[in-house]
C-alpha cells in the first residue's frame, strides 16, 4: 500500500479490513508486524514562505527534501529534530510526516520548543478513512481544539497524517559552544540550571559524563553571540574550566546519542524534572549516560532487558524504550504506563479515532 | 445570539441542588440569589447577558470535584469562569447552568527557579505570575493585554496569546502540567515538571479547549530569565502594502524581534489625539521591539532600520532611552482607550498569513464603506493576528447587528485569505456559528469526538465553540 494523493490514502484506508503499521521512512525503529501502510510516495511541498517563516510539505516528503529548501532560504526546522538512524542503525529516508507523528526534537528543544510547538496545521485520515483538517498556517490560532498538538507525537494511533504545516525559523549567523569540565552529574545540572536561567539565551545544554564536561550553546548574530559567550563564560566560571571546542558534530552526535551507536544495550530516554536527574541516573545503574535538556533528558544505555521502570520508581516523568530487542520491547512496553484515568482516555480516544483498531496496533498502550 | 432553551426541570431542581452543594462547600461559597448571581451574567463580552442559576466559589481542587460530581448526577450544565475577561463570550453563563468560578483559588504553590517552573492555583492573575518570580529576574512570558486582571485559569482555556509571543510563543507553548477535574469529579493530572508529557499530548489538547474538556485548578507553568533590555524602533510609511513588506523582510533577515505592532491611518490618528504620543500622520505605522544589552539592542535596530530604510518610510524613530520607548508604546497601548472614546467598537481576532495583508486591509475598507461603519487596525504583524476595531453606536438601533455582519465578513475573509477566524481570544459564543466557514462538518466531528471522550453528557460549557446545530444531537442525548 504506497498512496501517492491523499484521495487515495483514504480510499486504501476505507478499504482496509485489518491493521496496518503506518511507514514514513522507516527509521524511528516503531514499525509493527502489521502489512506496511507506506507513506513515502505522498511527497512535495506545497508551500514555503519564507517572509512567513511558513512551509506545508506532504507528510511523505523527506526530511532531506524539507532541509535542502529551507537552507536555500538561511532557514531550518529549529526544534532540531534526531537522525534515529545513526542509533537504531535503520536504513530510509526519514520523512517530515515521521519527525511530526514522534514529536522528535533534539537538544535546542529546552530554547525553541518541541517540534509540536512548531506545528501550525495537520491534515489526516481517520480509521473510517475520512480526511479530517485541524489549524492551518498561520502562527497563532486558537479556532477549535488544538488537534494539531493531539496529532503530534501520536505515532499513528489516532490516524494517518497527510500533510503538515511548520513554522520555520532562520538560521543563525554564528554558533559557539562552551566547555565547562565537571566531575558529577548533580554539578553538572546545577551549571546547567544556571545557564538557561541566565538572559544569554542558552540554546543548548548538555553533560556527557566520560568526557566530564557540560556543553553550552549560543546561536545568533556574530557579535551578539561573542557577546554573550563571553558574558556566560564570566557567570561559569565558579564551575569549572572553560574552553571554546570547534567541533562541528558535536551538538549532532548529541542530538543522535552518537556515543551510544555502536555498544551493545539497550537504550533508554527518561524525561524528567531537570534536578532530579542525578538521582534518576543514579538508581539506573547504566553502563553509559548522556544528560541533555539541562538535565530534563537522559539518554541511558543498560544491559539488555534491564527494566529500567522498575529500577527508577515513581518519579515526575516518563521513561520510553528507545532501542532494544524484541522480546525486551514486548515484555517491558516502548511506553511509559499511564496512570490509569489517563490510559482510559487515551484509549477512549484511540477508539473514537480509529474504531476498528486499525491503525498501530500494539504502539503505545 | 441564539442560546439553548433551559431545562425547566433543571430549574425547578434548584433547591435541592443548592441543599446538595451547601454540604461541600461553606455558605460564603455558593451564591443564589438573583441580585448577586447578576454579578456573573457576562464577561467582557458585553453585549450578551444571561445570570446563572447558581455560582459557586470553590477554594480547592477537591471542592472543584465535590461540585462537579454533584452537577454531574444532576445532569446540571457547568459554566468554568476564570476572571471574566474573554472578549468572545466563553463564560456566559445560560440560565440553568452553574457558574464555577476558581478566583478565591490564587495561591503559589512552587517556584522552582533552578527548573524554571512555577507552580500555580489557576484563579491567579497573569500578571501575578510574573509578579511572584520578578524578584529574581524572571518571567512568564504570555502576555494577553488583559494580563492584570485575566486568570490562569481562561489563559488555558482560550490558549492566550500577547504581543510577545512571536519570540515567546502562546500560553500552549509554556504551559508544561495541569491538574483538571473531569466532569464526573475525577482528578487527574497531566504532564509535571519536566518538559514532554508521556503519552498523547492531552495537555495540547486542554490548552485552548475553552473549558469544554474539564476545570483546570492548578498550573505547572515555564519561567523565563528576562532580557538585560528592550528597546523599539517606530516607522511611518505611506502605503499599507510596504509596510507589510517591511515586516516581511525584517523577518527573512534573521532577526526575531519580541513584538511587531502594526497601526493603519485611523487608528494613528485616534491614538494621538487621545495620548499625544508624537506619532506622525501616515497610512501605516509598525513599532519593532528588539531585546538583549545595549549593544545588542543597537546592532539589531540598526540592521531592522537598514531594511526599513530600503522601503521609503516616512518617518523613523529609534528609542534611545526608556523614556523614549515608553512613549512610542504610550500610543499603541491607548489604542483601545482611543477607539473608544470615538464611539463603542468591536474587537475582532483573525489571523492571516502576513502576505495577504494589503490584499485583506484594502478589502476591509471596501467593506467598511459598504456598512458605513468605520474601523481601525492595529494587530500584531509578525505573526499577522489582527485586531479590527469596528465603530459602531449601540444606542442606535440596527447599528450593533450591522456591525456583527460587517464583523462576520472579515473573519470569513481572514480564513479566505488562509488565514483563521481567532488567533488568541477564542470562539466562544461571538465566533461559534462562523466555525463552518473554516472546517468542514467533518472536521468538527473530530473536534467533537473529543469532547465526547473527556465529557460525554456535554454538560461542561455547552453551547460554545461549535455551531448549536452541530452539536445539537450530543447535548440532546
Amino acid at each position: 500500500m504506497t498512496p501517492e494523493s491523499e484521495t487515495e490514502l483514504a480510499q486504501i484506508v476505507a478499504g482496509l479490513n485489518g491493521p496496518v503499521c503506518i511507514i514514513g521512512g522507516g527509521t524511528r525503529g516503531a514499525a509493527g508486524s502489521a502489512p506496511a501502510l507506506d507513506m513515502s510516495r505522498l511527497t512535495g511541498i506545497h508551500l514555503y514562505e519564507p517572509g512567513a517563516l511558513t512551509l506545508v510539505a506532504a507528510a511523505g516528503t523527506s526530511l532531506a527534501e524539507v532541509d535542502a529548501a529551507l537552507d536555500a532560504e538561511g532557514q531550518r526546522l529549529a526544534f532540531e529534530p534526531m537522525d534515529h538512524r545513526v542509533l537504531l542503525g535503520t536504513r530510509g529516508a526519514p520523512t517530515i510526516g515521521g519527525v511530526v507523528a514522534a514529536n522528535i526534537s533534539g537538544p535546542r528543544r529546552v530554547q525553541a520548543g518541541a517540534c509540536r510547538d512548531f506545528l501550525l496545521g495537520v491534515r489526516f485520515v481517520d480509521g473510517n478513512g475520512t480526511v479530517i483538517k485541524n489549524g492551518g498556517r498561520v502562527m497563532k490560532n486558537v479556532t477549535g481544539y488544538d488537534l494539531v498538538k493531539l496529532m503530534a507525537g501520536s505515532w499513528g494511533t489516532l490516524g494517518v497524517l497527510s500533510e503538515v504545516s511548520l513554522k520555520v525559523l532562520p538560521k543563525p549567523e554564528a554558533i559557539q559552544t562552551l566547555a565547562i569540565a565537571v566531575p558529577d552529574a548533580a554539578r553538572a545540572v546545577g551549571l546547567m540550571s544556571d545557564a538557561l536561567g541566565s538572559p544569554f539565551e542558552v540554546s543548548g545544554a548538555a553533560y556527557d559524563p566520560e568526557r566530564g564536561q557540560v556543553f553550552a550553546r549560543i546561536e545568533g548574530f556574530a557579535d551578539s553571540v561573542s557577546y554573550r559567550a563571553d558574558r556566560l563564560s564570566e557567570l561559569l566560571a565558579r564551575w569549572g574550566d572553560i574552553t571554546r571546542p570547534e567541533a562541528p558534530d558535536l551538538w549532532s552526535d548529541i542530538r543522535d546519542v552518537r556515543g551510544f551507536a555502536d555498544r551493545a544495550g539497550d537504550v533508554w530516554r527518561i524525561s524528567c524534572r531537570p534536578s532530579d536527574a542525578p538521582g534518576l541516573a543514579q538508581k539506573a545503574g547504566a553502563d553509559a549516560l548522556l544528560f541533555d535538556w539541562g538535565g530534563g533528558l537522559i539518554w541511558a544505555l543498560m544491559s539488555e532487558g534491564s527494566d529500567l521502570r522498575a529500577r527508577l520508581g515513581g518519579f515526575d516523568g516518563h521513561a520510553t524504550l528507545v532501542r532494544s530487542n524484541q522480546a525486551t520491547r514486548a515484555q517491558l512496553g516502548m511506553f511509559h504506563p499511564q496512570p490509569a484515568p489517563l490510559a482510559a482516555i487515551q484509549q477512549a480516544l484511540r477508539t473514537r479515532f480509529d474504531p476498528q483498531g486499525r491503525f498501530n496496533p500494539g504502539l503505545m498502550g | 445570539m441564539e442560546m439553548p432553551a433551559p431545562d425547566p426541570k433543571i430549574l425547578e431542581r434548584k433547591p435541592h441542588l443548592l441543599a446538595r452543594l451547601r454540604t461541600v462547600l461553606p455558605e460564603d461559597a455558593l451564591i443564589h440569589d438573583i441580585s448577586e448571581t447578576r454579578a456573573y451574567e457576562c464577561d467582557a463580552l458585553t453585549a450578551y447577558r444571561c445570570p446563572p442559576m447558581v455560582a459557586v466559589l470553590p477554594a480547592s481542587t477537591q471542592e472543584v470535584s465535590d461540585v462537579l460530581r454533584i452537577c454531574h448526577e444532576e445532569g446540571v450544565p457547568v459554566v468554568p469562569r476564570g476572571s471574566g475577561t474573554s472578549l468572545a463570550g466563553g463564560a456566559l453563563p445560560t440560565e440553568d447552568s452553574v457558574i464555577l468560578g476558581v478566583a478565591r483559588m490564587n495561591d503559589v504553590l512552587e517556584t522552582d527557579y533552578d527548573n524554571r517552573i512555577i507552580r500555580v492555583q489557576t484563579g491567579r492573575t497573569n500578571l501575578s505570575v510574573s509578579g511572584a518570580v520578578e524578584e529574581r529576574d524572571f518571567f512568564y512570558a504570555p502576555d494577553p493585554s488583559s494580563q492584570l486582571a485575566c486568570a490562569i485559569a481562561g489563559n488555558i482555556a482560550m490558549n492566550s496569546g500577547g504581543a510577545h509571543c512571536l519570540k515567546y510563543g502562546v500560553t500552549t507553548n509554556n504551559l508544561l502540567g495541569v491538574t483538571m477535574v473531569m466532569m464526573d469529579g475525577t482528578v487527574v493530572e497531566i504532564g509535571g515538571a519536566h518538559l514532554d508529557a508521556g503519552g498523547l499530548d492531552l495537555l495540547g489538547v486542554i490548552c485552548g479547549s475553552e473549558g469544554q474538556l474539564g476545570v483546570v485548578t492548578e498550573a505547572t507553568l515555564r519561567i523565563l530569565r528576562k532580557p538585560e533590555g528592550a528597546r523599539p524602533v517606530l516607522i511611518g510609511f505611506d502605503d499599507n502594502a510596504v509596510a507589510g513588506e517591511c515586516v516581511s523582510d525584517i523577518i527573512k533577515s534573521g532577526i526575531l524581534p519580541v513584538a511587531i505592532e502594526f497601526m493603519d491611518r485611523l487608528c494613528i490618528e485616534a491614538c494621538e489625539n487621545f495620548a499625544h504620543a508624537g506619532y506622525p500622520k501616515c497610512e501605516a505605522l509598525l513599532i519593532v521591539e528588539v531585546e538583549g544589552s545595549e549593544a545588542e539592542i543597537d546592532s539589531q535596530l540598526g540592521k531592522i532600520i537598514e531594511i526599513a530604510k530600503r522601503h521609503n518610510p516616512v518617518e523613523l524613530r529609534e528609542s534611545g532611552s526608556a523614556e523614549e520607548s515608553a512613549k512610542i508604546w504610550l500610543g499603541r497601548k491607548s489604542a483601545f482607550g482611543a477607539m473608544g472614546q470615538l464611539n463603542d467598537y468591536m474587537c475582532l481576532d483573525g489571523t492571516i498569513p502576513v502576505s495577504e495583508l494589503s490584499m485583506v486591509l484594502r478589502r476591509i475598507g471596501e467593506l467598511s464603506k459598504e456598512y458605513g461603519l468605520p474601523v481601525g487596525n492595529v494587530f500584531h504583524a509578525g505573526d499577522g493576528n489582527m485586531h479590527p476595531l469596528i465603530l459602531f453606536d449601540a444606542n442606535k438601533p440596527g447599528d450593533l447587528e450591522k456591525c456583527e455582519a460587517f464583523g462576520a465578513d472579515i473573519l470569513r475573509l481572514c480564513v479566505d485569505a488562509g488565514g483563521c477566524l481567532t488567533g488568541e481570544h477564542g470562539v466562544g459564543i461571538e465566533k461559534r456559528d462562523l466555525m463552518l466557514h473554516q472546517y468542514n462538518p467533518q472536521d468538527l466531528e473530530a473536534q467533537m469526538a473529543v469532547k465526547d471522550v473527556f465529557d460525554p453528557q456535554w454538560l461542561l460549557n455547552p453551547a460554545k465553540v461549535f455551531p448549536l446545530g452541530s452539536s445539537a444531537p450530543r447535548r440532546s442525548a
